[in-house]
């Protein structure tokens, strides 16, 4: 009923509104309503035109900010060898950016302050001119193709992998919500098959366990990879789509269900040289500020303090996936071929578990 | 392409003496007339917008200060908030809905709609839409369609939470989301009848680009709003069928249990027994739609942007005819370049090389439109209103938002920032905060010939203005960085991952911009509403502008123009044309010549 009482004032107080200003607009004389202060006068062009100088000031001096602030927060150098190379076209990309953009908005406040209306001010009547439009179609058209060529290449070789006559070790990424598993083929570098219709107890991915090759395959929860040595992942995915994200090698694709999707990099960086490195050194000093900060925060309410933090590579979910979604990580270790393989053995294969 | 299409002009409305008596009904709720069905689009399209704002400044305060408890949660989200701290499951909802809110119904319905139905009839001299039926149709199914999506917010178990481009299985299976149920089955249902009622809308507006144009109105004298309203409406109509498709085949796979998009899922404990199909598929339909949404989207923004500034600048826009062809070529390229969104979805990786050079393509015609309005601004005589502001300021946003473009489009490295928060931040300024700016310029430019001549307070939309792009400017610069610091989008909470600790305080500032630029926009709102009834009545050519909108009197009447259409003799853009002796303008002492004044004996004809 009150509800109804609040709904039915405002409805009144509309019309009595609507009806005031009816009445208002009828005592008007035809002179008020030819009243047109609204648009703007050469003061209101003054003031305007100094904003839109200042805009493009401003624009620079947030970026600026950025970077002073928060340009330690992007990613340390590229842990991959393909990584170096997008690093490098990512720079140049950045920087053509930069320029243009540069350029572009200072012209754009520079117009808009120069020529802020005033009354003696007379407007060119510019309409076309072939010869300037041709340039900046032309400019734009080789940047570009530069661009895209570099591009090109790039991504060719990095997606294209010749799994027969390289050296290259296969991996499988197995993606459920909201965890990951890697399923490692083995001495006979073969994955055994595998489809969600034969998931059952302990065979948490359904590999197929008649098929010989699937006998020496192992599934692990942790992601170790030798240095050096060129990795093929193959995806899959139990559930709904999922993304393998691991930014530090520049590496991502997504799971889907039904397909195997795959992405090949060569770890360069072991998991200890990465945390040597400067840049990740200063990271982790700034992050384990952070949380002893926000330790002090939590003690005092009476909950657990923050343990202090050191630096891994990481394999996240990247692809929208559900509740967890924010959740769903698994460490990744990059290290000497020697002690992956003194790891790997420690592993049990499939055949051991199964059998059990 | 100078054919005039209207040699019709003996039009049989000239004898409007007699009025149809109306009712409240058919003048405010059934309207078959156009400006009133703009009107409707546009405030159903605000209504929309504030929602959708508010739910972004929900899961914004969530980022900023993840799991605290707010007050404000408990209110508005009620069980999905228990003791005021927000589920992950509504904040999946939020952000979804937010982007179909967004992107659909205030940028596709609250601009296009508005500004194509008030703009398409008075601006090439027509009575009214070819069919204002169908007009009113296409509002009323745009209506239902928000009623639904706004409905599917209180069911059970939560509204759509798959996110805005609802990929599946997520968005098919209710066992993998809460949000895949009842509320999915809403968001489809309701996406269906938008698609219906965005068709009607478009094939409404291009008959009558081309069949209503008044005498003497060439297509190469429309003026650019009508360009893009036109290519506009032609690339709706050749993609949302697909998304249409696609909506039904999801459709069929929730409740009748085929495979379109389904296969080899083990999920809840069983195993599916869907087979054969593939969630890729699903994402070249979404996205052969998704892409030239967003130039559905950015379109009639630029055109607006374009009228604004020549009229503002009291300049001829600069390269007409290149604009017109950029548009055409940017409507063209937008059909070919949806795989740009799935380089590493699994399709095959020659697809993603013929995409980027698709991608980059369209590099060109967008950078040969900013190049032609910031021409545009060059020796002009530029008169700061409001419109103008906002229209300087779509093509800053423009600019820095398209640029980081040309690295999303890049194969090579869109692999390491695809679905990170640089994504976010270069889709919100290109294509957010652009159109928006667009719209907003729409809205204080053409205010008057909506509410009979009123205008908006102009200090109130200066205030708007620079606090809104100060804001957005804040929220969105410092967002590139959390996502080149490999920062994912879509996630509840990143104190999950302790390496992402030191970016919790860019988050901060990024909310509280946020905070600060909504906030902004109620000034709008009050300054909208307020104006409505008591803003000031100005000239009939506040703007001194050449279209023929400005020729029509303050109050509306059916049929537009109480005497004969006015014949158009010129292109849209003669302004501050000077007489052959360049003594002085082409009217004395007046800077422009609207497009009706016939060809004058001091002046040379130009072609444009």
């Amino acid at each position: 009923m009150t509800a109804f009482l609040v709904v039915l004032v405002i409805i009144l107080f509309g019309v009595t509104v609507w009806q005031l200003n009816k009445i208002f607009n009828m005592s008007k004389t035809a002179d008020e309503l030819g009243d047109s202060s609204e648009v703007a006068n050469l003061k209101d062009n003054n003031i305007n035109g100094w904003l839109m100088l200042g805009l493009a000031i401003f624009t620079y001096g947030l970026l600026i900010i950025c970077f002073w602030k928060w340009g330690d927060v992007l990613l340390p150098q590229a842990a991959s060898e393909h990584g170096a190379e997008t690093d490098n076209l990512m720079l140049i990309s950045m920087a053509l950016i930069f320029v243009v953009g540069f350029f572009t908005l200072w012209l754009l406040s520079w117009f808009s302050f120069k020529y802020r209306g005033n009354e003696t001010n007379r407007a060119l009547f510019f309409a076309d001119n072939d010869k300037l439009e041709f340039i900046w179609t032309i400019i734009p058209v080789i940047v570009l193709a530069g661009l895209i060529i570099y591009g090109l290449f790039t991504w060719t070789d990095i997606m294209n992998v010749d799994e027969e006559n390289e050296d290259i070790m296969v991996v499988e990424l197995y993606a459920y919500q909201f965890d990951w598993r890697a399923r490692y083929s083995g001495a006979d570098n073969t994955l055994g098959e595998a489809n969600v219709r034969l998931i059952e107890g302990v065979n948490q991915l359904g590999v197929d366990v008649s098929d010989p090759n699937s006998q020496d395959d192992i599934v692990v929860n942790e992601l170790h990879l030798p240095v050096g040595q060129k990795v093929v992942f193959k995806m899959r995915s139990q559930d709904v789509l999922h993304s393998a994200y691991m930014p530090h090698f520049r590496a991502q694709m997504n799971c889907v269900p039904g397909m195997i999707t795959q992405f090949a990099f060569t770890p360069t960086i072991t998991t200890e040289d990465m945390r040597l490195d400067s840049e990740v050194v200063a990271k982790v000093k700034k992050i384990n500020n952070i949380r002893k900060e926000n330790s002090i925060e939590l003690v005092q309410k009476g909950d657990e303090a923050l343990e202090p933090y050191e630096f891994d590579y990481m394999l996240l979910c990247n692809k929208i996936c559900g509740t967890n979604h924010y959740n769903m990580q698994m460490k990744i270790i990059v290290e000497s071929q020697e002690d992956f393989d003194a790891w790997l053995a420690e592993q049990p294969n499939l055949g051991t578990t199964l059998k059990k | 392409m100078s054919a005039h299409a209207n040699d019709h002009a003996v039009d049989l409305h000239d004898d409007h003496g007699h009025h149809h008596k109306q009712t409240f009904i058919t003048k405010y709720i059934f309207s078959t007339d156009h400006k009133m069905i703009s009107k409707q689009y546009l405030i159903t399209g605000l209504f929309m917008g504030i929602i959708g704002i508010a739910m972004s400044i929900l899961f914004r305060m969530q980022l900023a200060w993840p799991e605290e408890p707010f007050t404000i949660f408990e209110v508005l989200l009620g069980k999905w908030a228990e003791g005021g701290v927000m589920d992950p499951n509504v904040y999946l909802a939020l952000v979804t809905i937010h982007g179909t809110i967004m992107v659909f119904f205030v940028l596709t319905a609250g601009l296009s709609g508005t500004f194509s139905n008030l703009l398409i009839p008075l601006q090439i001299g027509a009575r009214d839409m070819a069919s204002g039926f169908l007009n009113m149709v296409s509002y009323w199914l745009f209506f239902i369609s928000c009623t639904i999506m706004l409905a599917s917010l209180f069911v059970e178990a939560g509204p759509a939470a798959a996110g805005w481009t609802i990929y599946p299985p997520l968005s098919a299976l209710p066992q993998a989301i809460p949000g895949s149920g009842t509320g999915m089955t809403l968001w489809l249902v309701s996406m269906a009848i938008f698609i219906a009622s965005s068709l009607m809308g478009s094939l409404n507006y291009i008959v009558t680009v081309l069949n209503l144009r008044t005498k003497g109105m060439s297509m190469t004298r429309l003026p650019l709003t009508i360009w893009a309203f036109f290519v506009t409406a032609i690339i709706g109509v050749v993609s949302f069928p697909v998304l249409l498709s696609a909506a039904l085949m999801l459709i069929m796979d929730r409740s009748f249990g085929t495979s379109f998009f389904l296969s080899d899922i083990y999920i809840a404990g069983e195993v599916l027994h869907n087979q054969g199909g593939s969630p890729v598929l699903f994402e070249h339909l979404f996205w052969f739609l998704g892409h030239p949404e967003v130039y559905i989207v950015i379109l009639p923004a630029m055109g607006m942007v374009s009228e604004i500034m020549a009229t503002n600048a009291r300049k001829p826009i600069f390269g007409y005819r290149a604009m017109v062809m950029s548009i055409l070529a940017i409507a063209f390229l937008s059909t070919i370049v949806w795989g740009h969104h799935m380089f590493i979805s699994g399709m095959n990786p020659f697809l993603g090389s013929v995409f980027t050079f698709t991608t980059l393509l369209i590099a060109i015609p967008s950078a040969v439109k900013s190049f032609n309005w910031i021409t545009t601004l060059w020796k002009g005589n530029l008169q700061m209103n409001t419109a103008m502001l906002f229209s300087i300021g779509f093509v800053s946003t423009f600019i820095t938002g398209g640029l980081t473009g040309i690295i999303l489009g890049d194969s090579a490295l869109d692999i390491n920032v695809h679905d990170t928060y640089f994504v976010v931040a270069h889709f919100h300024l290109v294509m957010g905060i652009s159109a928006l700016y667009g719209l907003f310029a729409g809205v204080y430019h053409w205010f008057p010939k909506m509410f009979e001549g009123k205008l908006l307070n102009k200090n109130l939309g200066y205030v708007h203005f620079w606090v809104t792009i100060v804001g957005a400017y804040g929220v969105f610069f410092p967002m590139h960085f959390i996502g080149m610091a490999g920062l994912p989008r879509r996630y509840y909470t990143n104190t999950a991952f302790p390496y992402f600790d030191d970016l919790a305080d860019v988050n901060v500032v990024i909310t509280v911009f946020a905070i600060i630029t909504a906030a902004a926009q109620l000034v709008f709102l009050y300054n909208f509403i307020s104006s409505m009834f008591f803003g000031k009545v100005g000239p009939k050519n506040p703007w001194k502008s050449t279209t023929l909108e400005w020729t029509t009197d303050h109050k509306h009447i059916h049929g537009n123009w109480v005497g004969p259409i006015p014949e158009v003799h010129r292109w849209s853009y003669d302004y501050s044309k000077l007489n052959k002796d360049e003594t002085d303008y082409v009217i004395p002492g007046q800077d422009y010549i609207p497009q009706h004044i016939p060809l004058q004996d001091n002046e040379e004809e130009l072609h444009h």
